[in-house]
């Protein structure tokens, strides 16, 4: 149990997937203008990475890793299917967004409109592609790798909102001209960086 | 031809993919602690992209435009996979440094992005000198981030000392901060000052 809160903890803050793995950067530095949209977004990617986290260690763990094959038949031990992590995550990923955008159009339609562009955008956010690979990079079992998908959702949410403040706030100050929009954005996200590292010294 | 020479040096500076259309950044951040990897990761880009692109423009009038996300994905899904099994056969140090950024140039909005906004409506010449013009815009950057880093991170080009480093007898202390995260965005930040400094119509109002 303590194992995992540390994980969590580990995934939020040490190991920031935008912040210390640079990942989902385009959505992350597209649609965060606003505190709403980003917490819309937010949510969005912390519901799919818990989705498809944990399902992508059962198809590996079942079908993909070496031997996995076992349990169909025992002369199917020797196959190794892992050259299609890639493919099989990837259509993984794109139809849980279907899926996802599907259930919410039905059943919260306001939550729905909110998110509009962005639920698709999802399935090429490569935060949730990579969660998918760390995680059998660094060989997670299946509550691990919830937890691990739980953790970096919320770092990513985290981050996001926190971004998209700064942002709201800064439309009153006088940047320079050719610094406006992106270029602020970015040197802003490395000072966040920065005080994100001081979290890198914590032993779990 | 000259409509294609126009499509391959547009996207270096006036239509940088990265500094302008804002794609593809994750990766370009990740690979450059060293220039090494930023050389790697751009031919590979490079290749997928020109792979992808063609590759869909040639099928373009048979995708159903209802679908057409998912075969784009599964054309550079299976492209990234040929380029990662022949970086692990050939360069295998290399492909361990880069990890799990291989496999994120399938959803590198770049590939993506140029396939859905001009490979989906041209044919695969023109396509192919777009996937060539971004991908060399594309690696500009990642060069010129990736030659700063090394250079004032760790004092070296290539793997070549260029400063001496303090604690192997010569004078350069290395900048830590230049290979860790936040080096990564403030260079980022500069370079698309500078472009965006020289080139004033490429300012955004917020």
């Amino acid at each position: 149990m303590e194992e995992l809160l540390s994980l969590f903890v580990k995934a939020v803050f040490v190991e920031n997937m935008a912040l210390a793995f640079f990942l989902g950067m385009c959505s992350f530095l597209a649609v965060s203008k606003k505190v709403e949209t980003a917490m819309g977004l937010g949510t969005a990617v912390v519901f799919v990475l818990v989705v498809t986290t944990p399902l992508n260690n059962l198809i590996y763990n079942g079908f993909l890793k070496e031997g996995a094959l076992a349990w169909v038949h025992p002369s199917f031990a020797t196959i190794n299917l892992d050259f299609l992590n890639f493919l099989t995550f990837i259509a993984t990923i794109a139809a849980t967004v279907q899926v996802v955008e599907m259930t919410l159009d039905r059943f919260m339609p306001g939550l729905y409109n909110a998110l509009g562009v962005f639920l698709p955008l999802i399935a090429v956010n490569c935060a949730i592609l990579g969660s998918s690979l760390f995680m059998v990079e660094r060989d997670y079992g299946l509550v691990e790798s919830t937890v691990f998908g739980m953790g970096s959702g919320v770092g990513f949410l985290l981050a996001i909102v926190a971004l998209a403040a700064i942002r709201e706030k800064m439309r009153y100050s006088n940047v320079p001209p050719a610094l406006r929009g992106l270029g602020i954005t970015f040197i802003v996200t490395g000072l966040m960086s920065i005080a994100f590292m001081a979290f890198a010294g914590i032993q779990l | 031809m000259a409509k294609n020479k126009e499509i391959i040096l547009d996207p270096l500076f006036n239509n940088n993919p990265i500094a302008v259309q804002v794609l593809g950044i994750c990766s370009a951040l990740a690979v450059t602690t060293k220039l090494e990897t930023s050389i790697v990761m751009s031919l590979a880009v490079i290749a997928v992209m020109m792979g992808s692109n063609i590759a869909v423009a040639a099928i373009r009038k048979f995708i159903p435009p209802s679908i057409r996300i998912i075969v784009q994905l599964t054309i550079i899904a299976s492209l990234v996979i040929v380029t990662d099994q022949i970086l692990k056969a050939f360069v295998y140090d290399i492909s361990k440094q880069l990890s799990v950024f291989v496999g994120l140039i399938i959803t590198n909005c770049i590939v993506m992005g140029r396939a859905e906004a001009f490979a989906m409506q041209n044919g695969a010449k023109a396509s192919a000198a777009d996937a060539l013009g971004n991908g060399f815009g594309y690696s500009i950057v990642l060069l010129v981030v990736g030659f700063f880093r090394e250079l004032f991170g760790s004092g070296k080009l290539l793997g070549m000392s260029v400063f001496p480093l303090v604690n192997e007898g010569g004078w350069y202390q290395p900048n830590g901060l230049m290979v860790l995260a936040p080096g990564a965005f403030f260079l980022i930040g500069i370079f698309i000052w500078i472009l965006r400094w020289r080139r004033p119509e490429l300012v955004t109002a917020d």
